[in-house]
């Protein structure tokens, strides 16, 4: 099944030339969707090479819960057909403009609020079509649920930014929307709400989404009608309009605004404690995915940061990276033995060095 | 086509004397427990695919990560191939041994680590077995949600190996989406540590390659699962249907109600009658399918969603439905279908398990295809069936004494794994490649799509010492293996979209 109400157009052709043109010239390419996610990695060189041609669902089947999409397909077009059906992309990709495509949200592998309990942008790919190097097409996984044929390069595929290859299309899980959305706002301390998340975290209560800032613990409670209202009652709190995470995934809260610091994401294991950085208040941080995601704004020594957060479990990633020396890099350098294998798989699938050359890191 | 590894057809295996072997690996790891004695090595000659067996060149059963670091070492430096396992509990020949080859047995490996019940995670070796995950985390009101049938056996290392799935799936995810970190060593002998306790980590998504990689990457030493809360409830309902067909619709029809069910799992006739007869689970013998539909969660949208399948069934046109009236009912209508396999193996001197996906519209046509089969290999297939999730377990029942049988239920098991692909599925949704499905992958798979998996296979282990021969076909194989089925160059079945 297919959603009329959106335009499909196949430029598999073009793209295949403009690969094949490239590795023949070895010329490196910069690829780009609709281009809302350029700030979030490392600059780019190359002839730009585009997959907003390349559009449209070639099948939706709502009953097998199973999408396939191409690349180009702005992401609002494709959540708009699944809301008609009742379903969703469980993972709520941010979009950061409105020409955000599918082939954007696959490879930079960013996930919305209710990540922590739904799962990653890559636990719920499939499939993915893909151009090699060579202008040749792939196809890897497919449109089953269950599918342990070969290594999983689908999955390979997302975060990695176009450097291995040319995402072209890809099939996806989806999910029925919940019955029923309730959101809460509880004036607690972020101590208290970290220890409150961790207690909450061990029993099976319908949380969807959970961030602790402006002086409150901020949740959202998503599942049936009854359990919800349930829940609403044990928490107690006041209601909280459902369109705060969107405007927390769009980074349209005010935290994210108007600020010259650079912006950084910090990854963490769950039930991390407040973390002491040099110079900052912690109650300044926005703490998302119940302290497992938290964004600041910060002046900081990169390199001060990223070891707090190493010695934390985590990592921590620059979300403006044009606020950064050149020589500090948006993502957290990689252990020596995994940067090894790095650059080993893309001398293997991307041996000229034509995609995204140095998006990720310098190195590849 | 016998599915031992076939030096013409599998490349070339280094060639050292396993004198040489013994004498190397004992010097340099005196403390290292080494079997080499025929009597010795008979015990490991084959994994839960018990039809297929071969002596390996030596056992290692090592107990400490510097032993483990070590023997790699050397068996990089001798260029002698190695074989991980566990459990032995895989069911499609991942870990069947090589003769010129080393079998690393992890299975002393079978400590939990670490559980931290407020981070809902629990670092463990990889022999330690799946339930007593689980188990040791219920302390905690927490478990670990994939489930193979063989939960009670099968070690968590195996599980990373194969992508292991279980009934929990379509709700719960596979071992994939459970597994938050591995640490490994490389053929080189070197560690390293992918992904981690945050929810992702830099670079490339590696830990989903290693997911399924079937012992081809690297070995794995720990592991860090995620743990859920127990649900709070869970109750179950059997539905019987007079026609195969109904109850393949009536899976979808639930799923179009926005329920997903916790486990969905539906069996033919054969498979009922096996396990009626072996576990007396309660099961309705003349009934053609029944469906298990649990459903779990908070107590009160338990009780709504039964009230919803109860209506979906009915109007599906299910003859009978029955709420398991407490824990001991529900827990019998479970074992009935998780003792489906060695049910079916009463009926038979031996049964040969496959493992197919396919989107679950298909069913119907799909069922019928493998009765057709069946008819015409003369070999009777019971079939239970991930109905969710649209894994198929067809089980062919053969008599490996009688001249032939086993390769007939081979030729069987392929013809049904490739209508499976043909269906829009995949050879294997849980079991792996294994050496078993090794030649479907052709079918699956272009020479273009194997050629890449070699790529990555040539980042981790340029050599390709570990576990040769499994999971990826060499396109040598693949030729001979389409000089059967490829006809002017074409995959069987071009018009049908694989995708």
């Amino acid at each position: 099944m297919s959603d009329q109400r959106f335009p499909t157009q196949d430029a598999l052709d073009s793209l295949r030339a403009q690969v094949r043109q490239a590795s023949e010239n070895e010329s490196p390419l910069r690829i780009e969707g609709g281009n809302t996610k350029a700030f979030y990695g490392r600059p780019v060189a190359g002839e730009t090479i585009s997959t907003i041609e390349h559009r449209g669902i070639t099948h939706y089947d709502p009953v097998e819960l199973i999408v396939s999409v191409r690349a180009g397909t702005p992401l609002a077009e494709l959540e708009a057909a699944l809301a008609s059906e009742g379903q969703m992309l469980a993972f709520e990709p941010p979009h950061y403009g409105p020409g955000a495509t599918i082939g954007g949200t696959i490879a930079t592998g960013l996930s919305g609020p209710r990540r922590p309990w739904s799962g990653a942008v890559r636990d719920f790919v499939l499939g993915v079509r893909l151009l090699n190097h060579q202008g040749q097409e792939h196809r890897f996984g497919g449109e089953v649920m269950k599918n342990v044929a070969g290594y999983d390069l689908s999955r390979l595929m997302v975060g990695a930014q176009g450097t291995l290859g040319l995402i072209t299309e890809v099939s996806l899980k989806v999910l029925p929307k919940p019955g029923a959305c309730h959101s809460l706002r509880l004036d607690i301390s972020l101590t208290e709400a970290l220890s409150q998340l961790a207690k909450w975290g061990q029993k099976p209560l319908p949380l969807s989404a959970a961030t602790w800032h402006d002086g409150a613990l901020h949740l959202r409670l998503e599942g049936g009608p009854s359990s919800v209202a349930d829940t609403c009652r044990m928490i107690g709190g006041d209601s909280l309009d459902n369109a705060y995470w969107e405007d927390l995934r769009e980074q349209q809260l005010p935290f994210f605004q108007q600020n010259d610091m650079p912006l950084w994401r910090l990854s963490l294991p769950a039930n991390t404690a407040p973390l002491e950085i040099p110079g900052i208040d912690a109650e300044s941080l926005i703490h998302d995915w119940a302290g497992c995601q938290r964004w600041l704004h910060a002046d900081v020594n990169t390199g001060t940061l990223r070891s707090i957060c190493a010695q934390a479990g985590g990592h921590a990633t620059c979300f403006t990276p044009d606020k950064l020396p050149e020589s500090a890099g948006p993502f957290t350098p990689l252990e020596p033995m995994v940067a090894k294998y790095h650059d080993r798989l893309k001398e293997q699938l991307d041996p000229q060095g034509i995609f995204n050359r140095g998006r990720l890191y310098a190195e590849f | 086509m016998n599915i031992l590894y076939d030096e013409r057809l599998d490349g070339r295996l280094p060639q050292r004397s396993k004198d040489e072997v013994v004498a190397e690996l004992s010097r340099s790891i005196p403390d290292l427990n080494l079997l080499h004695r025929e009597e010795d090595l008979r015990p490991f000659e084959c994994d839960g695919l018990s039809a297929y067996r071969v002596l390996p060149m030596l056992v290692a059963l090592p107990e400490t990560l510097s032993q483990v670091e070590a023997l790699l070492k050397q068996c990089n430096r001798l260029k002698v191939p190695v074989v991980t396992r566990g459990a032995g509990t895989g069911l499609s020949g991942g870990a069947l041994p090589l003769e010129q080859g080393v079998l690393l047995v992890m299975s002393r490996f079978n400590r939990i680590v670490h559980i931290d019940p407020e981070a809902r995670i629990a670092r463990v070796q990889p022999g330690v077995r799946n339930l007593a995950i689980s188990e040791a985390a219920s302390l905690y009101g927490l478990y670990y949600a994939p489930d193979p049938s063989s939960q009670i056996a099968c070690s968590i290392g195996g599980n990373v190996a194969e992508n292991a799935g279980g009934v929990h799936c379509l709700k719960y995810g596979l071992t994939v989406h459970n597994v938050l970190a591995v640490d490994i060593l490389t053929i080189e002998g070197e560690h390293m540590s992918i992904g981690s306790q945050a929810l992702d980590s830099p670079g490339f998504d590696l830990l989903a390659l290693m997911m399924g990689s079937e012992g081809m990457l690297g070995v794995i030493t720990e592991i860090t699962v995620k743990l859920l809360p127990k649900p709070e409830t869970a109750k179950v309902l059997m539905a019987s249907f007079d026609d195969v067909e109904k109850a393949g619709a009536a899976v979808g029809a639930i799923i179009s109600a926005g329920i997903i069910p916790g486990g969905l799992e539906m069996m033919d006739n054969l498979a009922i009658r096996a396990a009626e007869d072996f576990i007396k689970a309660g099961y309705p013998v003349e009934a053609e399918a029944i469906l298990l539909c649990e459903l779990d969660g908070v107590e009160a949208d338990v009780n709504d969603d039964i009230t919803t399948v109860r209506e979906v069934l009915e109007s599906a046109g299910a003859t009978d439905i029955r709420l398991a009236k407490d824990e001991a009912e529900r827990a019998r209508f479970w074992a009935g279908r998780k003792n489906a396999f060695p049910a079916v193996g009463r009926m038979s001197p031996d049964y040969y398990c496959m493992d197919g996906t396919i989107p679950r519209r298909e069913l119907p046509r799909v069922l019928k295809g493998i009765s057709d089969l069946s008819r015409h290999y003369g070999l009777r297939v019971a079939n239970v069936f991930h109905a969710g999730d649209g894994n198929m377990h067809p089980l062919i029942l053969f008599d490996a004494n009688r001249e032939g049988e086993l390769e007939t239920a081979e030729a069987l098991g392929g013809k049904i794994l490739e209508l499976c692909v043909e269906a829009g599925g995949s050879i294997t949704g849980e079991h792996g490649v294994g050496r078993e499905k090794i030649n479907q992958m052709c079918a699956q798979f272009n020479h273009l799509e194997i050629a890449t998996f070699h790529a990555v296979k040539a980042a981790f282990d340029p050599q390709g010492l570990l576990n040769p021969g499994k999971n990826i076909p060499t396109l040598a194989r693949c030729a001979e293996f389409g000089a059967m089925h490829v006809h002017d160059n074409q995959l069987p079945h071009p018009e049908i979209p694989r995708f």
